[in-house]
C-alpha cells in the first residue's frame, strides 16, 4: 500500500516505528495533489511551505521524544470557511477574495497543537450554501471516481482530497450534512458531531444554530482520532457545551450484539435510487445478522424537515451574512454613501445562491412574515426533537441511506434550487435536532459509485454512534479507491 | 397561500444592489422554493414552543478577566480603506 492511501491510524504507526518521517506523508501528499489537482481542484490554497515547516518540526519534536498524539505530524486539509491565520482564506466567495485572517479558528489551533501538518484549504460551495461545490467562485471541484460528477458539498473539496489521498483527513462544516453528503459521494467516512461539542469560533458562520465542524478520513477510527483532537469546551464559542464528553474510541470494537438498530421508515420509496436502497437494506440485514435487533421506526415530521430547514438556514444566513458590508475586510464596491456602498459591495461580492439564500432569509425575517415562516419553522424543529426523542425511547440508533442517490453529474441541477436542496433530505434531520450523524461507504453501484450508510444517535451519543459505525465499515469491508488518470508530477 | 414577494423591498432590506432584472428572476425562484416552504404550517398536533439549544444551554458566562485582543495593525491590514487607525466610509448621508 502506497503512503497516500494509509489511514491516520496506519501512519501514526509507522511514525513511530521510525519507517517513514512527517516529510515523507506530506510529500506523498502534495505529490497526490500535484498529479491530481488539475482534473479535481479539491484545493483553492495550497500551503507547501507552511506545510514543510510544520512537517520538519513534527519530526523534529518527534526525534526529541516529543508526541503530542495521534494527529502528530499527519497531512491534514481544512474547508476553506475555517480561519488561517497569515493563510487567505475565501469561504469560496468573491467578497473574500484575498481576506487573510488575523487569527486562527479554535480548531485550526487544536489541529496544530496536535501535532497535524495543515496541507491547504479546500474548496466549498460559496458560504458552505449548496451541495456540490458548483456554487463556488472559484470554480467546481470533481468527484474522483467519476471527473464529469461532482463531489458532493458543502465539504466536497475536502472529500475529494480525502478519497484521492492529497489529504489524510479533512474538516468539513455540517450545517445541513454538507460534511456526511460529500462523504457519501466519494467514498469516505463523514462525521457530524453533537451541535456544541466543536468550537465554532473562526468558522465563518453559515447559520449558527445549525453549523457544527466534523472530520472526513477514511476510515471510523481516524474520524474518532479526529473528532477527539478537536472537539472541547471552548470560552470563545458562548453555544459550546461545557459538560462531560462521549469516548468516541471505547467501544469501536464491541459490534453490534445486543444493540436496537431503528431504520427510518420516512428515508426511502419515492426520489431514492434502487441500487442506493438495495445497498442500505443488505446492511441493515447485515447488522440484523451480526447481533442487532431490527425495527421500523417511523418519525413523520421529517417529511416536513426540509421546509422548516430552508426556512432556519437562510433567515440565520441572511443574518451572519450581514458583517460583509466591504468597510472592515474583503471587497469593496463604489458608493456615494455608506449605505450604498454596502449595497453594491454585497451586489458583486456574493454570487447567485448566496444572493438567493440572504433575500429568503430576509423575507422570512421580515415584518409580517416570522410567525407564519421563521416561528412556524422553530416549532417544526421542536417536533422533530420530539419524534427523535420518541424514536430513541426503543432504539439505540437510527439508520438511514446519507443521500438519495449516488454523485449526480456537474450542472444536472444548477437551474433548479429546489432539485439541489433534496440531495439533503436524510442528512437535514440531524442539524436540526443537534444530533450527531456519520456517513460510512458500504459499496459501489453498477456505474462504479460510491454509496453511503447513514448511523444516527441522540445527542452527545457518539460512543454508540461510533460503535455501530465501525461495525459497519467492518460489515461492509470496502476498500475500493478511485482510479483516476494520473498526470505526470 | 399564494406567495407574492415585494422583492425590491427584501433587497433593500438586505442592502443589495440588483438591477431590474436579477430581481425577477429571483422573484420566480423565490416563490417557488417558499411555496415549498409553507409545508411548515401543516404541522399537526399540540402547540409547541420554538427550539432554541439542542442541549439546553441557555447562557454562558466566563470570568471577567483580560486578556490580549487582536493585532490592531493586523486586523486594520484587511481593511478597503483606514485612516489613523480608524475604518474610512464615505458619508452616511446625501451630501449634494
Amino acid at each position: 500500500m502506497t503512503l497516500h492511501e494509509l489511514t491516520i491510524a496506519e501512519a501514526g504507526e509507522r511514525l513511530r516505528a521510525r519507517e517513514v518521517s512527517s516529510s515523507d506523508l506530506l510529500e506523498a501528499a502534495l505529490d497526490r495533489a500535484s498529479r491530481t489537482e488539475a482534473q479535481l481542484h479539491a484545493y483553492l490554497t495550497i500551503d507547501r511551505e507552511g506545510a514543510r515547516e510544520a512537517a520538519r518540526r513534527a519530526d523534529a519534536d518527534l526525534a526529541d521524544g516529543i508526541d503530542h498524539g495521534p494527529l502528530h505530524g499527519v497531512p491534514v486539509a481544512l474547508k476553506d470557511n475555517m480561519c488561517t491565520r497569515g493563510v487567505e482564506t475565501t469561504a469560496s466567495s468573491q467578497i473574500l477574495a484575498g481576506y487573510i485572517p488575523p487569527y486562527d479558528a479554535t480548531v485550526t489551533r487544536k489541529l496544530k497543537e496536535a501535532g497535524a501538518v495543515i496541507v491547504g484549504k479546500t474548496n466549498l460551495d460559496e458560504f458552505a450554501m449548496g451541495s456540490s461545490t458548483e456554487n463556488s467562485a472559484y470554480g467546481t471541484s470533481y468527484n474522483p471516481w467519476d471527473i464529469g460528477r461532482v463531489p458532493g458539498g458543502s465539504s466536497g473539496g475536502s472529500a475529494a482530497a480525502v478519497a484521492i489521498g492529497s489529504a489524510f483527513a479533512a474538516l468539513g462544516s455540517d450545517t445541513g450534512g454538507s460534511i456526511r453528503q460529500p462523504a457519501s459521494l466519494t467514498g469516505v467516512v463523514g462525521l457530524k458531531p453533537t451541535y456544541g461539542t466543536v468550537s465554532r469560533y473562526g468558522l465563518i458562520a453559515f447559520a449558527s444554530s445549525l453549523d457544527q465542524i466534523g472530520p472526513l478520513s477514511r476510515s471510523v477510527q481516524d474520524a474518532a482520532l479526529m473528532l477527539e483532537a478537536i472537539w472541547g469546551h471552548d470560552p470563545l464559542d458562548a453555544t459550546s457545551y461545557s459538560g462531560s464528553y462521549p469516548n468516541p474510541s471505547a467501544a469501536l470494537d464491541d459490534g453490534v450484539s445486543g444493540l436496537k438498530v431503528g431504520v427510518v421508515k420516512e428515508l426511502a420509496g419515492e426520489g431514492y435510487e434502487p441500487a442506493v436502497e438495495t445497498a442500505v437494506s443488505a446492511m441493515v440485514d447485515k447488522l440484523s445478522d451480526a447481533g442487532a435487533a431490527v425495527v421500523e421506526v417511523s418519525l413523520p415530521t421529517f417529511d416536513i424537515a426540509l421546509s422548516a430547514y430552508y426556512l432556519i438556514a437562510p433567515a440565520e444566513a441572511s443574518a451572519n451574512l450581514a458583517r460583509f458590508d466591504g468597510v472592515r475586510y474583503g471587497h469593496r464596491g463604489e458608493g456615494a454613501t455608506t449605505e450604498k456602498l454596502m449595497a453594491r459591495t454585497r451586489a458583486e461580492g456574493f454570487g447567485p445562491e448566496v444572493t438567493r439564500r440572504v433575500l429568503l432569509g430576509t423575507y422570512a425575517l421580515s415584518a409580517g412574515y416570522y410567525d407564519a415562516f421563521y416561528g412556524q419553522a422553530q416549532k417544526v424543529r421542536s417536533a422533530i426533537q420530539e419524534d427523535f426523542s420518541r424514536a430513541y425511547g426503543s432504539v439505540d440508533v437510527l439508520v438511514s441511506p446519507t443521500s438519495p442517490t449516488v454523485a449526480f453529474e456537474a450542472g444536472a441541477r444548477v437551474d433548479d434550487p429546489l432539485a439541489m436542496y433534496l440531495s439533503d433530505i436524510c442528512t437535514i434531520p440531524s442539524n436540526l435536532a443537534g444530533h450527531p450523524a456519520i456517513s460510512i461507504p458500504i459499496g459501489l453501484d453498477e456505474q462504479i459509485l460510491p454509496i453511503g450508510f447513514q448511523v444516527m444517535a441522540p445527542a452527545l451519543g457518539e460512543t454508540v454512534m461510533f460503535q455501530v459505525a465501525a461495525t459497519v465499515e467492518s460489515l461492509a469491508g470496502f476498500a475500493e479507491r478511485p482510479v483516476l488518470e494520473e498526470l505526470a508530477s | 397561500m399564494p406567495i407574492d414577494i415585494d422583492i425590491a423591498h427584501v433587497a433593500r432590506l438586505a442592502r443589495l444592489d440588483l438591477t431590474a432584472e436579477e430581481l425577477d428572476g429571483y422573484k420566480t425562484q423565490l416563490d417557488v422554493i417558499l411555496d415549498h416552504a409553507t409545508q411548515v404550517q401543516s404541522l399537526e398536533g399540540d402547540p409547541r414552543e420554538e427550539s432554541a439549544h439542542p442541549l439546553g444551554l441557555v447562557n454562558a458566562f466566563r470570568e471577567d478577566e483580560r486578556r490580549p485582543s487582536l493585532d490592531r495593525d493586523e486586523v486594520l491590514s484587511q481593511a478597503p480603506e483606514t485612516k489613523d487607525g480608524y475604518f474610512v466610509v464615505p458619508p452616511a448621508m446625501e451630501t449634494e
